[in-house]
């Protein structure tokens, strides 16, 4: 069973797009049905995409939708992998967990959500998982500050003097 | 008079333990109990907070993160060709393998080949670093659960390896030996003898660690029923490798997927039956015999050649040509002031670590520096899957569960 004709076969305009590079299929879906494309792909009989080999997200500042998810599907057995994608906005980023479909997600997901900042909706425990617990931002974003201090000059001095570490009362 | 209730009271935030432990941890029925994260038998910084009902593990909640380096961002900052030394980091006991699947990703959207000899090569290097790595977790392992002598005598053995690795690479440890294309030098030939060596010894070894252990009543008391994962469970859980083989789940990247040439040796994939401890134990034990294998055949097949490719659009020309030809100047000139660039694409590719499946997901902008690696590490998945083997077993256990694992807190945290 070809994995992208049964899909767009079955969900129709969810399917947003199918990208084949080097022998990977990258079938771009809808956020709203991930969950539900997630399940026919582990459930139906000729896809049996049984294992979750990995979740990551992507960042593709400046473009809009900004953000994407990366799922990478394995089937043991018909030994053939699947990556299927998710793109959300940069505003306040948000999709549905695959949690109940591949419990594998669980910590890919509280990965993504503390370095790219995408929330995952009715993710059973959907805290930071590398960085402190108190950290400010999401590391892996692109316009993350990399931590140069930025060169002082005269027409800007006040400006940075603003954020350098001087002992304040 | 001390007031024995005042020096009990928590002084967390209640609300972060809510969800996470069982409403008989707040009532103060059963006890929440911090394991690490400095603790002899968590391989690294892993802090594990446990629920206790008197020894029996109730709930267990890993918190990983403290050896966090932020590898994947700082690649984004570097060069293809200057990352590769990050890769060693991650999980410092298989260097090898880490340097192998990213040079993989940046050949598969390169479009690059890989001479035979290389292959070879890289095949050898990887099944190595397999032992190696088996040696240590075999040592930490069973010194956890307290035979002390097979870790001396692992580590040992393992100095050998180390020393093979300095002959082929100039370091012990951090290698950085895999380039894109092919490896870093051809072998030298105090390597060949080296390996001839080890590999009439190490048989014997393997017998010597298996006399002190298989058989032995007090390790297969400790090991044997310890940690049970059925096959429905560790697949759903994402694990892979020794883990989901002693389960009973005959998946081998290597056998699979084939990558480097592997579908030309002929292996065994060794299975567990039972899915516990004991299970994972022998597995890991034969692997190292089938590890002997493949570096045997490769041995034997190691083809004249070039070792690494041709394409001077990626692989700095060598040495001799550079005093001659103007274009291997400028090819090396621009490879090294600014590397060289990927077309726009995705790509995952997977190896079987030790540890089990390793992937990189690398995504290329077009420009000379990967816009996006993501390392999907065995130990990441394995160490999720920590509390659904942990239930239910004594304290006591869960130092041989978190051995038998393997986990690489540098390969779970990046």
């Amino acid at each position: 069973m070809n994995p992208v004709e049964a899909l767009q076969a079955e969900f129709g305009d969810a399917i947003q797009a199918v990208e084949e590079f080097r022998g990977e299929i990258t079938v771009t879906v809808d956020g709203a049905r991930i969950v539900d494309v997630c399940q026919y792909c582990r459930d139906t009989e000729g896809l049996q995409y049984n294992f979750l080999s990995d979740v990551t997200g992507i960042d593709y500042l400046p473009q809009e939708p900004r953000f994407g998810v990366a799922y990478h599907l394995y089937s043991m057995y018909q030994n053939r992998s699947l990556r299927l994608k998710v793109l959300l906005p940069g505003d306040e980023p948000a999709v549905s967990t695959v949690t109940g479909v591949y419990p594998a997600a669980n910590w890919f997901e509280r990965e993504i959500f503390d370095l790219f900042g995408v929330t995952f909706t009715n993710h059973p425990d959907m805290r930071r998982i590398l960085m402190p617990a108190d950290w400010d931002g999401h590391p892996l974003r692109k316009d993350y500050p990399l931590g140069y201090e930025t060169v002082q000059f005269s027409f800007n001095f006040d400006e940075v003097d603003k954020f350098k570490p001087y002992a304040k009362e | 008079m001390t007031d024995i209730q005042e020096t009990t009271i928590w002084e967390g935030d209640i609300q972060q333990l809510k969800g996470l432990v069982s409403e008989r941890a707040l009532a103060g029925e059963t006890m929440v109990l911090n394991m690490g994260p400095q603790h002899p038998s968590t391989h690294g910084v892993l802090r594990l907070m446990l629920e206790l009902d008197g020894e029996t593990i109730i709930s267990c909640v890993p918190d990983v993160g403290y050896l966090h380096t932020g590898i994947e961002k700082n690649m984004e900052s570097k060069r293809y060709e200057q990352s590769i030394v990050m890769t060693d980091r991650m999980d410092y006991l298989s260097p090898m393998n880490n340097n192998l699947v990213y040079c993989l990703a940046i050949e598969k959207i390169a479009g690059l080949d890989v001479p035979e000899r290389a292959q070879v090569i890289r095949v050898m290097l990887a099944e190595l670093t397999r032992i190696n790595s088996h040696l240590v977790w075999l040592a930490t392992h069973a010194l956890d659960i307290g035979a002390m002598s097979v870790f001396l005598y692992c580590f040992r053995e393992r100095e050998r390896l180390l020393d093979i690795f300095e002959i082929v690479s100039g370091q012990r440890m951090m290698s950085t030996y895999f380039r894109p294309g092919g490896i870093w030098r051809d072998l030298p030939a105090e390597f060949f003898p080296a390996v001839r060596s080890f590999l009439e010894d190490f048989p014997r070894r393997i017998e010597d660690y298996e006399r002190l252990l298989t058989e032995n009543p007090i390790w297969l008391d400790r090991t044997q029923g310890i940690g049970f994962l059925s096959a429905d469970d560790a697949i759903k859980l994402g694990c892979s490798g020794p883990v989901l083989r002693g389960s009973g789940v005959n998946w081998d990247i290597r056998k699979a997927i084939p990558y480097s040439g592997y579908e030309q040796y002929d292996f065994d994939v060794p299975l567990g039956v039972h899915g516990d401890v004991y299970d994972r134990y022998l597995i890991r034990m034969e692997e190292l015999r089938q590890s002997l294998r493949i570096i045997e055949q490769a041995l034997a097949r190691l083809p004249e050649g070039p070792f690494r490719s041709n394409n001077r659009k990626y692989v700095p020309p060598p040495r001799s040509e550079l005093g001659q030809s103007m274009e291997a100047v400028i090819h090396h000139f621009k490879l090294w002031t600014e590397g060289f660039s990927l077309p726009e694409s995705e790509v995952y590719v997977r190896i079987e670590s030790p540890r089990g499946e390793l992937g990189c997901f690398l995504r290329s902008d077009g420009g000379n520096k990967p816009a996006r690696v993501h390392f999907r590490t065995p130990s990441f998945v394995h160490l999720s899957a920590l509390p659904a083997m942990a239930k239910g077993y004594l304290i006591a256990d869960l130092v041989g569960i978190i051995g038998t694992i393997d986990i690489v807190l540098g390969d779970c945290d990046r």
